[in-house]
Parts: structure tokens; sequence; C-alpha cells
């Protein structure tokens, strides 16, 4: 840690006020977009066209909240984004839950249980983090059709688990590196198998990597838009699809208010997630930035 | 990577032969590992790299609205690069990708070299900082359009300001609508390069910036020659992600602008989408698929050659 400013005199002092007042300033323009989001959606109409972005809504209402969820046009049908989300929840918690899995015991053969060319495998695996997605999504549209499970949760449920391994797989390699090697070889020594050490041993290790794979698949899967809109059409589609036809959706007049009201509940599962385990959430982010 | 050679693993490939004959439930117990990984081996072979190869087939047929298996050449990529709108695609991406990485990594830098000063509340500062990487770039998006909405947007707020002449209207206007994008995308991915840097800044040796100090560099010296080019490699990680961002970015511009207006925020991976799934042009979407992948590798390719070869020290 190095401060720019070291010697105590009057400069310290206005170089701390410039310091926290930029830092301040900034912190204005993080959450200006989340305050115009809230206060819109909370307007009326007439409200909206007469005040401006700041303006404070003057009498706070959830009509648009309802319209949003319960009865917004998203295309042809008119029922909200309701169906949307939980569409969204019956693929990301599967999605999610088996690619945590998969990538644990992954992470735990990459480590512990080393083969010639695993270093190799995981290599190639890497790569996939790197592709733009756009070059898999022809065939894969193929693969769902002939496989019966287009326009499907199984389908959505599949493509997230098979992109979402090389993350998981890299998150659960990277922690089990740190654990001693003593402690598994004095297992295997004493006649533990593959299983039972994982069980045993591994598995109580492991739960900070755990949620950290977990918030990490449950912000990727539920935030996609790609996935979504090229692999599920009409009912079927996830919240930011739904979202996203909503607000292009142009039946008379625009509804701001609904179409923000609409963006913070596709917005709020993730914001909660951050809010109640942000420290887990930054760890992913920053594990995810180590690949490079 | 460092590779143990000291590990001994039960299963010796060619050289399980020497041992005694194991009982069958040991050679399971052998094989179990490769057993395990398998799946995820042969997911990767198959979705990952069968699936490039079989977008690259599909970029050298004449396929449309289904695929059709005859060599054509390269006639996708001759019709490709003979279409205006890929081109604005491509221009835009440069544009886009170049300020955005660039704004990104200074705006990065400046706000964690700032919370790095023993700052009061830094956590919470941080959190505030971090929330827009939660969203999805769909609400990003939607919120975005909003503000910067040519009537009742930011232009309004400026008006009540007092500046009543001014003019804010980028998402209507074709030469700026590409930097809705830009502002938007920096305002959800800079927080997460400030985390990057900070964390970088917090792993430099006090003890070099000390002996600094006592040779009588200032502060700013400090920075400009030890502090920031230490954090190379931070450097490196971000630019390899932000990249990846631009490159992939399909979300925010299908929220913000939806390529417009007209085509003129199009960027190759809304090109994509719209030639292989709503113009029912599979060849054509096929090889900018590809192109986009080539670009990928090329930037980034390069990139990670010189900095693997470059010594590790720091």
């Amino acid at each position: 840690m190095a401060e720019l400013f070291q010697t105590r005199n009057t400069g310290h002092t206005i170089g701390r006020v410039i310091v926290y007042g930029l830092l301040v300033l900034v912190c204005f323009y993080y959450l200006m977009p989340l305050f115009v989001m809230v206060t819109t959606s909370l307007k009326s109409l007439d409200e909206i066209r007469a005040g401006n972005l700041l303006s404070l809504p003057q009498d706070p209402n959830l009509d648009a909240w309802g319209k949003a969820w319960s009865s917004a046009c998203t295309g042809v049908q008119c029922e909200g984004l309701a169906g949307f989300f939980w569409n969204s929840v019956s693929f990301v918690v599967p999605a999610v839950l088996i690619s945590t899995l998969i990538g644990a015991v992954n992470g735990y053969v990459l480590t512990m249980w080393r083969f010639r060319g695993s270093d190799l495998l995981f290599g190639l695996l890497m790569i996939g983090c790197f592709i733009p997605f756009q070059v898999v999504l022809l065939p894969m549209a193929r693969t769902l059709g002939a496989m019966g499970i287009a326009n499907s949760t199984a389908g959505l449920v599949f493509v997230h688990v098979v992109y979402g391994l090389a993350f998981t797989t890299l998150f659960f390699r990277n922690y089990y590196v740190t654990i001693p090697d003593e402690l598994v070889k004095a297992a295997k020594i004493d006649g533990a198998g593959f299983w039972l050490i994982f069980r045993r041993i591994i598995l109580p290790l492991s739960a900070p990597i755990i949620v950290v794979s977990i918030i990490w698949q449950f912000t990727q899967v539920w935030n996609d838009f790609l996935f979504g809109v090229v692999f599920s059409s009409g009912e079927r589609q996830p919240i930011t699809v739904a979202l996203n036809n909503l607000v292009n959706t142009s039946t008379g007049v625009k509804e701001y208010n609904v179409d923000m009201a609409a963006a913070i509940i596709a917005a709020l599962p993730t914001l909660f997630v951050y809010v109640v385990a942000g420290k887990y959430f930054v760890r992913g982010l920053t594990a995810g930035a180590v690949k490079g | 990577m460092d590779l143990t050679a000291q590990r001994v693993t039960l299963t010796g490939g060619d050289g399980a032969g020497a041992e005694a004959k194991p009982r069958l439930a040991d050679r399971i117990d052998a094989w179990l590992p490769k057993i395990v990984l398998a799946p995820t081996f042969v997911c990767a072979l198959v979705f990952i790299y069968g699936y490039i190869l079989w977008t690259a087939v599909l970029s050298v047929t004449p396929s449309r609205m289904l695929p059709k298996y005859e060599f054509a050449g390269l006639v996708q990529y001759e019709a490709l690069f003979a279409n205006e709108r890929w081109w604005l695609a491509l221009k835009n991406l440069a544009l886009f990708g170049g300020t955005f990485v660039l704004v990104c990594l200074a705006v990065g830098l400046l706000l964690a070299i700032l919370l790095d000063q023993k700052i009061r509340g830094e956590g919470f500062i941080r959190s505030i900082y971090l929330y827009p990487m939660a969203l999805s770039f769909i609400v990003t998006g939607t919120a975005w359009r909003w503000i910067l909405n040519p009537e009742l947007g930011i232009e309004r707020l400026l008006h009540d300001w007092g500046f009543e002449n001014a003019r804010f209207d980028w998402l209507i206007d074709p030469e700026m609508s590409i930097y809705t994008v830009v502002v938007a995308a920096v305002w959800q991915s800079s927080g997460f390069v400030m985390a990057l840097f900070l964390a970088g800044l917090r792993g430099i040796d006090d003890s070099i910036i000390k002996a600094a100090q006592v040779d009588g560099a200032s502060m700013p010296t400090i920075y400009r020659r030890i502090i920031i080019p230490s954090l190379r490699p931070v450097f490196f990680s971000s630019f390899m992600i932000l990249t990846h961002i631009a490159v992939k970015s399909f979300d925010l511009v299908m929220a913000l602008t939806n390529g417009g207006p007209g085509f003129a925020s199009d960027v190759p991976a809304t090109f994509m989408y719209s030639f292989a799934f709503t113009r029912n042009q599979i060849g054509l979407g096929a090889a900018s698929a590809m192109m986009m992948l080539m670009i990928v590798v090329a930037v980034i390719v390069p990139f990670m050659y010189s900095e693997l070869r470059r010594p590790r020290h720091g």
C-alpha cells in the first residue's frame, strides 16, 4: 500500500479531501442509473413527461411494477414477466448445480489424481473460455434439434452446463491446488479410494469455492441473453429475452416506468446475491481473471 | 504451470505393466480418475473443437435456410467482405473495442490508486463500484437506453439545469450511437477492472517503495516508475478480459441500440445473429462467426505470446 500524499501538512489534508471527493463523485456516477431506474419505476407516465431523470416521484406507486410483473406485453402475449421469471429459475437452478458438481470432481481429478496428459486436457478445456460463442451457435442449434430438446428447459440446462464447465473446473482446480498433498497421500496409503477421499476430505474443505462457483454460474446463467435468444422461443424464453422483448414491443405509448420496473425485476436475483455474498462474487470474478 | 514430477499417481500409464498383477477392483480404481474426467473431455472436444470445425465447414458451403453440405469455396467470405454492413460492424467493433478497453483501463487504474490511499469505508465504496458487474447487459442496456433517451433523458436534465440549447441525442445519431454502447459498457465493467488493479496494488512489495522513498523519489515518480510498471500482469489480464467482452458484446448492443439507428451501431456479434438466425443465411452467418473467432485469436494470441515470453518477475 502506498500513499500519494506523504507528509502531514496542509498539502496532505487538501490531497485527502480531493481523493475522498473524487471517490464519492464516482460513487454517484455508479449509483445514478440504479437511482434513475428505481425512481422512474415509481412514477406515473405523466410525471415522467413533466419531470426529469433525477426528479423524485411525487406520488410513488407500484402500478408499473404490477404491470411489468403480470400484464405488460412481451411481443404478442401480454402476461408480464412472471412466467419468464420462473422459466429462468427452472433452468438456472439445475444448470448451476450440475456444472458446479462436475466442476468440483474435475478439479479434484486434475489436482489429486493427475495422470499423463491431464494438464493438457485442462489446457484444452481452458481455451474454451476464450472462444466467442457465436462460433458454436449454429451447430448447437442443429444438435439440440436432433436431440429433441430444442426450445426446452433441458436444452438450456444442457447448453449452460457444457459451456460453464470450463469455468467451474478452473475454480475448483485452482482451489484444490492449494490443499496440501500430504492429506490425500496419507489417505491413499491408508487405502481410501477415489470417492471416499473426495467425500471425506475434499468436500468438507470446499465450502468457500462451492459458494464462489455457484454465485459465478448463477450470475452468468441468469444474465445470459445469447443462448436464451437463440435456443428458445415464445413462452419458453428466459427473463433477459423477455425483458428485451418487453422494451421493444411498441404498442401505443412507450411506458418507461414499466420498462424500468421490468429491468429491476430481471436484475433483482443477481443483485440480491451480490448484496448477500458480494465477497464471494468478487472472488469468482478475480479467479476467472487469473486464467489470463 | 508447475507440473509435479515427484507426485506418484496410481495410474502409471505405460509403466503399469511392471507391477504385480493388480486386482480388478484396483484396476477400476486406477482408471477412475480418467473415467470421471472423460465426459468433460468429450464435451470440450465435441462442443468446442468439433463445433468450431463444423462452423468452419458450414462457412464454405452455399447453405442458406438449411445446411447444404457442398463445397462452395470461399463464396461466403467473398459475400461477407462485399457486404457494407459487415464493414460497418468491423469498424464499430474497432471503435467500440478500442475506446472501451482504453477507458476501462484508465478508469480502473485511477480508481484503484485512489482507493489504495488508506480510505475509510473502502469496502463499501468498492462494492458500489462493482455492483454493475452483477447485472445483465440487457438490464444495463435497458437502463441506459432510458437515461440516454434523446427527449426525456439527459438532454431534458441539461435543459432543466439551465443549458437550454444542450443536445444529447447520441442514441439516434448514426455517427455517435456506437459510443452510447461504450458509455454503458464502461459503466458496467470499469469497477471490475478497478478490483483487478486494486488486488495488483496490494500485491506489491512495500519494501521497494520504502527504498525508493529513502532515495528521495517523490510519490508520483514512484507510481510512474515503479508501481504502475509492476502492474504489467494486471494490465495483461484486464486487456484480455476486456477485449473478450468487446468482441462478444451482443446483449448490450441489442438492448441499447438494437444495432440502430439503421445499422449504424451493428457489431459482428449482432451481424452474425441477424444473418444466421433471422435472415436464414447460415453460410454467411457461419463465415462471420469464423471471422469473429479469428479476430479473438489475432488479438489474443500475439499478446499472450509476447507476454508469456517475458521472464517472470515482480
